[in-house]
């Protein structure tokens, strides 16, 4: 079983790379506390260090080794601590997706089904019936590492991966689920596909969402995934 | 104003700079120029700042048709370069006329070659940086490698009208057996016996190489018995060696940002322009140094750049 660390793990990643493990389990408890000491150190970067990610569990750190040292920001992670009390994560924003699901928006809708002994209908219910926290963006560009899918849903990914996955489509990948923002290569099994662009990198703020809101998926028929795809 | 017609785009031909920061949160990963420091000095060669955006050419370079006068320069991998068929040398600046036809050939060592142009090639700025990022469908020319017909625009500067030229002593060779120096971490805990294998036997570099990573062949990089195949999908940084299931690593290079297999080991910063230049065939041995060590390494390479840069420069 994973559990929560009292002090962060420190990794090194090469010569100016430093990951913070804050536990080694996905847990809803360690991702908002390796969101809160993220806020607190965009709020004030230390020295030295040029960006830094939240994932999971694990906080990377990018630091110019000519500036600073793993000693000096391992320190100045400790003297965070009292910091965080006051400190408090943006209320969360709820994003609703309209997805179409099965027929040639979603392949494996029929597959799915199978495997889990539900009925289409019973998976679309299920599937949109529950709210998602993002708990990371990673792989391509948006795509969001979403907790809190049904169990009764769990499905293997695919034998073979697909070479192209369409940008939009919904997936089903063993207990997780997740959105292609971007055309891609994925192994995921599809059930279904939203119109909505959901990164353009054209724009002032090119995303939808971050990591800490939360994903509704809202079914729509393909009448209205026209009128919203032509919209956009 | 405009700057190239592309006639032939080459094998991969794309516009890099050092690359996008502060969006890995968003999965946008850094991309840009994969060998910092040919790029650095093809730009200093024409008087531009290191930021500015360059061609990064790989295995064969494009053929292109000069619109307006220009200084160029053309660095990394040894690749010969013709001007309306005459061979013109590599690592100095080179004046182009309206009309010319610049051709870079197939590499003879090397496997990525850089080319600047007065002022920087213009493309738009997106997220920061004009890099591509080919797996993601943008930045650069519209997301993608260049094709035929392409034209190109390049920023208004002033030309230098005089000839730089990197003196042949701090010229890099490129050998196609070569050591890569590496720290230990993130996850070198989770090997035993793969860390000895992995520093003390060669790999060979397979043919399943692009800007996402560098997949080589060799022993058996085995984890532990006892620990997880997968680990929860965390950050990634370049030069990050990933042992997925099959224990062949995989140097990670520009266009990922999470990745969910253990990393024995990461190759240090100054090494990634070595990476960027081997090719299928090669072969890599890895090098363990300290954490201290890596990070001498690293200042002696930035004073380096700043010793050719001001010797270039005056």
């Amino acid at each position: 079983m994973g559990q929560i660390f009292k002090k962060p793990r420190m990794r090194l990643m090469g010569d100016s790379g430093l990951l913070f493990e804050y536990g080694d389990v996905i847990d809803l408890e360690v991702n908002q506390k390796v969101k809160l000491v993220t806020k607190a150190l965009n709020q004030e970067m230390p020295l030295g260090v040029s960006e830094v990610m939240p994932t999971y569990r694990s906080i990377l750190m990018i630091y110019d080794p000519i500036q600073t040292n793993p000693d000096v920001l391992a320190r100045h992670l400790d003297n965070l601590k009292n910091q965080l009390e006051g400190l408090k994560l943006p209320p969360s924003k709820t994003v609703d997706i309209p997805v179409c699901y099965g027929e040639k928006h979603g392949p494996e809708l029929p597959f799915v089904a199978e495997h889990t002994g539900l009925s289409e209908k019973e998976i679309i219910k299920i599937h949109s019936g529950s709210e998602y926290q993002i708990f990371m963006i990673g792989f391509t560009p948006g795509f969001p590492f979403l907790g809190g899918m049904d169990d009764r849903l769990t499905t293997p990914r695919l034998k073979t991966p697909r070479t192209l996955v369409p940008a939009g489509s919904v997936g089903i990948a063993n207990n997780q689920t997740g959105i292609y923002p971007v055309d891609s290569p994925g192994g995921w099994q599809l059930i279904g596909r939203t119109p909505l662009r959901l990164f353009s990198p054209e724009k002032k703020n090119p995303f939808l969402y971050a990591a800490g809101d939360k994903i509704r998926f809202k079914p729509v028929d393909q009448a209205e995934f026209d009128r919203l795809n032509q919209i956009k | 104003m405009k700057a190239f017609k592309v006639i032939d785009p080459g094998a991969q031909t794309t516009v890099q700079d050092p690359g996008r920061s502060r969006y890995l949160q968003f999965g946008i990963p850094v991309c840009g120029t994969l060998d910092k420091f040919s790029a650095e000095i093809a730009n200093y060669l024409v008087g531009n700042n290191k930021q500015a955006a360059v061609l990064e050419m790989t295995f064969m370079g494009p053929k292109l048709e000069v619109f307006s006068q220009m200084e160029v320069a053309v660095t990394g991998a040894e690749m010969p370069i013709k001007v309306n068929g005459n061979e013109m040398p590599a690592w100095q600046t080179l004046t182009l006329s309206p009309g010319d036809i610049l051709q870079i050939l197939p590499v003879k060592t090397g496997f990525r070659g850089y080319l600047a142009i007065t002022g920087g090639f213009d493309v738009p700025k997106i997220m920061g940086s004009r890099s591509t990022y080919v797996g993601g469908n943008f930045g650069g020319l519209e997301g993608r490698p260049l094709k035929s017909g392409d034209i190109l625009g390049r920023l208004e500067s002033s030309f230098l009208g005089q000839i730089r030229q990197l003196p042949v002593e701090d010229q890099p060779t490129f050998l196609t057996s070569v050591p890569l120096r590496a720290v230990p971490g993130p996850q070198d805990d989770f090997f035993d016996q793969g860390l000895d294998v992995l520093f003390n036997s060669p790999f060979t570099v397979s043919n399943k190489a692009d800007r996402m990573g560098c997949r080589l062949e060799g022993s058996a990089v085995e984890l532990k018995p006892d620990v997880p195949q997968s680990i929860i999908s965390e950050p990634i940084l370049p030069g990050a060696i990933q042992v997925p299931p099959d224990f062949q690593p995989i140097i990670v290079l520009v266009e990922m940002t999470v990745g969910g297999y253990a990393k024995p080991a990461t190759v240090i910063g100054p090494d990634l322009s070595l990476v960027a230049q081997i090719k299928s065939g090669d072969t890599v041995n890895f090098q363990k140094i300290s954490l201290t060590e890596a990070h001498r390494i690293c200042k002696d390479t930035k004073d380096k750049m700043a010793r050719i840069k001001s010797q270039l420069t005056v």
